[in-house]
């Protein structure tokens, strides 16, 4: 076939984009993205082919033998020009305020193709603000209708918390009868401002709020990083997915001026002696099975939501920042000789869900909350370059200690069965009181949307699945509903590949970037001396000094929560559209 | 006293509407009380336009004559010797295209199922049943037959591709959307055939191997949607529908389904996307339905017409089809005739007949004050006819000539009509029913909106702003993402060239 004049031989059917992309070839995109499928509807990747009387979109098309096609022609600038234009006629020019300004493919599109505003601004047909959610905030006014939420939430999450409604110039991704987003079933996991392709939806923005804590605050603040953040970061500042940066994060850390950087990775440790243990217990006792992992917000959320049976089966351990936050603001507090009100914690998250988690009620420990600000990696970049701190060409710095010491098991809680994995590294070791042999268990690892596998654990065979996504999820929740299938333990991340798909992570349009980042992620775990979170030498002490034992009287106090059906909370949303009519 | 003006299509074509006018105006001018009548069984005559004052049959060739017959013959009732005819022509002979039945063979002859049986009904699908599914579709491909929705897709071929698609399930859908302003014939189908329409649903379905049918149906028809429902119920009574039809092993099912009211539902992805349960917005093609249709499976949608005609034609064979027709147009093609016509009315006529024949011949002229000015063909998003290329032969291939067949509707529009109002009129329609998936219709159509909006709240033409519209609409063409984009500027732009001529104001 020949793009542009130019011949080239493939091998397997693809998309006219994949391929043009694969040769280097640049075209243009807004409406596409890896994570969903095509949507067709932008009309940015136009391309011209001989024998088509009209002009094809490239991420629909598939390529044919002896298929010519252009992909700059004048035709076809003048089309994607001029929807260029039609777009920036409904588009506010806020761009010196935007959340996502520098970072937005309207912007970047428009630049690049040199569109001025030659049609009047007409403003957009909806200019709904949605800030109810702690997660996510939603600026309709900027919403190009690229369905890539609509499609996120459904294909990803299987949620549908959106739909388009109405026609033509007058759509907009609507909740159901406009209700705010934090009333719907909406779990939180901003899937939907990783794919936004402009500021629309975005995390809910927390970083102003930081900044001036930092500027002009008297309190101590310390700062933790969760496992997923350190593979991603770097890609703020053009680095490719999985560049491993935890230390130049580390030392942007301190020059932004926070007191104590500390790693999230102490934290997962401490979760998986508590939830291992809890695991261990259970296995003792026989059940209740199976056993869900906690650490994941959004599943939290769904859980109570949607499945409110599964409450029951929660791990009790709270997620890992939560926990580390609640030994900062005691235990480290006293080494410091400050009270929990004095220390603020932000934590730096890949996720928006996580903003949402720290606002629970059950998770304030007497007033105060173990973490006050949630970011998310992309805010932290945003907060790095607006500072400008050269972070490419920062030095390698350290974590703070003590809980700034972590093993290779914490370091894997940021992707897909990582969890999973490090809690049987523990459990093995605890329940059989032997060395384990090999420490990788290669049955969890892998990107497929259900993993399952049965473990021997001394003479117990433990059945244990691994799902990501809440479409996948429910699936397989669906199954258990119906007795098909039975696991003692089950880990549940809502985002694509766990973590380091996270709704709060770079955005990103390479179609690998989760794998790339899972690969980081496993080689910073084999890059660890210590690969067991029990043998952390740091949480020993902790233990020692504090918490005495797992499970123990403080432990339940400040690592431990418990959920609620809140599964009828969001059904009533009928009353938005009754509100509507009254007013 | 009573004056008859020959109404028949060919003195119709003649030009008899506007003389009987115009006894009308000269017994207004003159005060003479008379009856102008217009009478379709008068019969003709050659060279003029058959008039029958007081029982004398008289031939007048212009206003000119008329005005001199008025005078002579009403007024002072005196007989008019040069003008009086000898040989007047029997109405039949009159008319130059007969009506051709083939999908109204049924129309007004029968009222239950037992009725149209003994009509010959059902009598297609037992022969077809006998045949191999690719027979019937041969047969299909060989009489030509293409689609009636709108795009004239070739049926027999749409069938070909569903058969040869391997796949455990298969649908066929019959779109009896009927979005199209000035579009009525689907309705008159199913109120006047709805077994028909079963028969060839059914025949469909055996060709292609689909064991489900859905009858997509625009919910403002409820009141025919009952008839059809009566009739698949009668259908499933007698076996014709369900389990082994008829023996054969077959089996189908037929469901019902009713579609919100927008226009983008008639285009068969977004229609398909309805059944399942969405919004009504178009899918990108390809894959088409053929391919990935209804819930993924291989899909077949046809226009009611289309398929009303798959049972004549099982039975009288291809070959017979072929006779009515053009070459690159087979068969018969109904017309809806409205707009200021005298008479809104659905036509079934062999496809290549003229413009000027459906107009004057069957929609008898323009009503009111006014004269004709253009016609629009195929819809509203079809092309604006002037006066003067009304003799252009309607078929598939007419598109070449700027002259859209689309779904038979025929909109004539008098001189009354300005372009703004006329543009105002399109452009609101699109606006309004553009279902906002893409960004060149969505949004182009707003903007003409506006732009179209101004002009009309001002008052005056903005040529500028028109080449602005032609660009908005030839992108809209090359780069939306489903029919109703990529045709607005039909309308659009003949409209405007209208303008530049001077045929509109
Ligand atoms: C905007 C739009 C509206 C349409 N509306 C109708 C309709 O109301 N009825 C219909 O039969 N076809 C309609 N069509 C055509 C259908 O997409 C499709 O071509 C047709 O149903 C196929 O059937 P046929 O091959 O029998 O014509 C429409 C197409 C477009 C682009
Ligand atoms: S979304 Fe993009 S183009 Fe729109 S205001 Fe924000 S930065 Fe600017
Ligand atoms: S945050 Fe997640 S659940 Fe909520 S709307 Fe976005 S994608 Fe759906
Ligand atoms: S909110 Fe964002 S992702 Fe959703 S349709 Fe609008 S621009 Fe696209
Ligand atoms: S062309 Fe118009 S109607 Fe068709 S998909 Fe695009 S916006 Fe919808």
């Amino acid at each position: 076939m020949t793009i542009n004049g130019r011949e080239y031989e493939f091998d397997k059917p693809m998309t006219v984009l994949d391929t043009a992309r694969k040769v280097g070839i640049y075209i243009p995109t807004l409406c596409y993205h890896p994570r969903i499928t095509q949507n067709g509807s932008c009309r940015m990747c136009l391309v011209e082919i001989e024998g088509q009387r009209l002009l094809q979109t490239a991420c629909t098309t598939y390529i044919r033998d002896g298929m010519k096609l252009w992909t700059h022609s004048e035709r076809v600038k003048a089309a994607v020009r001029h929807n260029l234009e039609l777009l920036r006629m409904i588009h506010p020019d806020d761009c010196q305020t935007c959340e996502v300004n520098g970072r937005c493919e309207l912007q970047d599109l428009l630049q690049r193709f040199g569109v001025e505003r030659t049609i009047d601004y007409y403003g957009n047909a909806v200019d709904i603000l949605d800030e109810s959610s702690p997660a996510i905030r939603r600026d309709l006014e900027k919403c190009v209708k690229c369905f890539r939420c609509v499609k996120a939430c459904e294909e990803i999450q299987d949620l549908s918390v959106y739909a388009m409604i109405k026609r033509g110039h007058y759509e907009y991704p609507a909740t159901a009868f406009d209700a705010p987003v934090y009333n719907t079933v909406c779990v939180g996991c901003g899937q939907c401002s990783f794919v936004c392709p402009v500021g629309a939806i975005t995390e809910k923005p927390d970083w102003r709020k930081v900044l001036e804590l930092l500027e002009d605050g008297d309190k101590v603040v310390i700062v933790q990083t969760a496992p997923a953040t350190r593979v991603a970061i770097a890609e703020e500042f053009g680095a490719e997915p999985g560049t491993i940066s935890t230390g130049k994060m580390v030392a942007a850390l301190r020059r932004l001026g926070f007191d104590y950087v500390f790693d999230t990775n102490f934290g997962a440790d401490l979760t998986i002696v508590e939830e291992g243990n809890e695991f261990v217990e259970r296995v003792n006792k026989g059940g209740p099975f199976p056993m869900f992992t906690s650490c994941c917000p959004a599943w939290v959320n769904y859980a109570e939501k949607v499945f409110p049976w599964v409450t029951k089966h929660l791990s009790s351990a709270r997620s890992p920042h939560m926990m580390l936050g609640a030994i900062a603001k005691t235990y480290f507090a006293d080494k410091i000789g400050k009270k929990p009100e004095d220390i603020v914690v932000v934590s730096i998250m890949p996720c928006t869900a996580k903003k949402d988690e720290i606002l629970r009620d059950q998770l304030i420990i007497d007033g105060w909350q173990p973490v006050d600000y949630v970011l998310t990696t992309r805010e932290l970049g945003k907060l790095i370059r607006l500072k400008g701190i050269p972070f490419m060409s920062l030095p390698e710095e350290d974590y703070d200690h003590p809980l700034g010491v972590s093993t290779g098991a914490a370091a894997i809680f940021g992707v897909t069965g990582g969890v999973m994995e490090a809690a049987l590294r523990t459990a093995y070791e605890v329940i059989t009181g032997e060395t384990l042999p090999k420490v990788e268990f290669d049955e969890v690892r892998g990107l497929d949307g259900v993993r399952d596998a049965t473990i021997k654990i001394g003479d117990k065979e433990v059945k244990i699945a691994v799902v990501h996504g809440l479409k996948n999820t429910e699936m397989l929740l669906k199954k258990m509903e119906r007795g098909e299938v039975f696991y003692h333990f089950v880990e549940v991340m809502a985002c694509p590949g766990g973590c380091i798909g996270g709704g709060g992570q770079p955005k990103s349009l390479d179609p690998d970037v989760i794998r790339k980042r899972a690969e980081a992620i496993y080689e910073i775990d084999e890059m660890m001396e210590l690969r067991k979170s029990h043998e952390n030498p740091a949480i020993k002490q902790l233990y020692k000094e504090f918490l005495k034992k797992p499970l123990g009287e403080l432990s339940e106090k400040l690592l431990h929560t418990h959920y609620r059906d809140r599964s009828k909370e969001y059904l009533n949303l009928w009353k938005y559209y009754e509100k509507e009519r009254v007013s | 006293m009573k004056i008859k003006v020959a109404a028949d299509p060919k003195s119709v074509l003649e030009g008899s509407l506007e003389i009987a006018n115009y006894f009308g105006y000269l017994s207004g001018v003159h005060h003479v009380q008379v009856d102008v009548e217009r009478d379709a069984n008068l019969g003709s005559c050659v060279g003029g336009i058959l008039v029958d004052v007081g029982g004398e049959k008289y031939r007048v060739k212009d206003k000119k004559e008329a005005a001199r017959l008025f005078v002579q013959g009403v007024i002072l009732r005196k007989k008019v010797e040069d003008l009086v005819v000898k040989k007047v022509l029997p109405p039949e002979e009159a008319r130059i295209t007969q009506e051709v039945p083939i999908v109204k063979r049924n129309f007004g002859k029968y009222r239950d199922i037992d009725g149209y049986i003994s009509l010959g009904g059902y009598e297609a699908l037992k022969k077809a049943l006998k045949m191999k599914p690719e027979k019937v579709v041969e047969e299909v491909k060989n009489s030509g037959l293409r689609g009636r929705g709108g795009a004239g897709f070739p049926t027999g071929l749409k069938w070909e591709s569903a058969l040869k698609e391997k796949s455990s399930e298969k649908f066929v859908v019959c779109n009896a959307d009927e979005g199209e302003p000035g579009t009525f014939k689907d309705r008159v189908i199913i109120e006047e055939d709805p077994h028909a329409l079963i028969e060839g649903m059914i025949i469909s379905a055996y060709a292609v191997g689909a064991s489900k049918g859905y009858i997509y149906i625009r919910g403002e028809y409820s009141d025919v949607a009952e008839n059809l429902k009566k009739a698949i119920s009668e259908a499933y009574d007698k076996g014709f529908l369900g389990e082994d039809i008829l023996g054969s092993g077959f089996d189908f099912e037929l469901v019902l389904r009713f579609g919100g009211g927008s226009y983008i539902a008639g285009e068969e992805t977004a229609l398909l996307e309805s059944i399942e349960g969405r919004a009504a917005r178009s899918r990108f093609k390809p894959p088409y339905p053929t391919q990935k249709g209804l819930f993924g499976k291989p899909t077949v949608v046809n226009n009611v017409e289309t398929l009303v005609k798959v049972p004549w034609i099982i039975l009288n064979g291809a070959e017979q089809y072929k006779k009515y027709g053009t070459e690159s147009s087979p068969g018969t093609k109904l017309f809806s005739i409205c707009g200021k016509a005298n008479k809104r009315v659905v036509v079934e006529l062999p496809l290549g007949v003229t413009l000027r024949e459906i107009v004057y011949a069957y929609g008898e002229g323009v009503y009111g004050e006014g004269e004709l000015a253009m016609v629009q063909t195929g819809g509203k998003a079809g092309t604006f006819v002037s006066k003067e290329k009304i003799d252009v032969k309607l078929d598939f291939d007419a598109v070449k000539e700027g002259v859209s067949l689309g779904s038979g509707a025929i909109v004539l529009i008098d001189d009354k009509s300005t372009f703004l109002d006329i543009a105002l009129n399109v452009i609101e329609f699109f606006e309004h029913e553009s279902c906002g998936k893409c960004t060149p219709c969505r949004e182009g159509m707003f903007l003409m909106k506006k732009i179209v909006s101004k002009m009309v709240e001002e008052g005056k033409i903005d040529y500028d702003a028109l080449q602005e519209i032609e660009r908005i609409v030839l992108i809209m063409k090359d780069s939306s993402l489903c029919g109703l984009g990529q045709s607005v500027h039909n309308p659009m732009i003949s409209l405007i060239r209208m303008l530049e001529r001077g045929e509109v104001a």
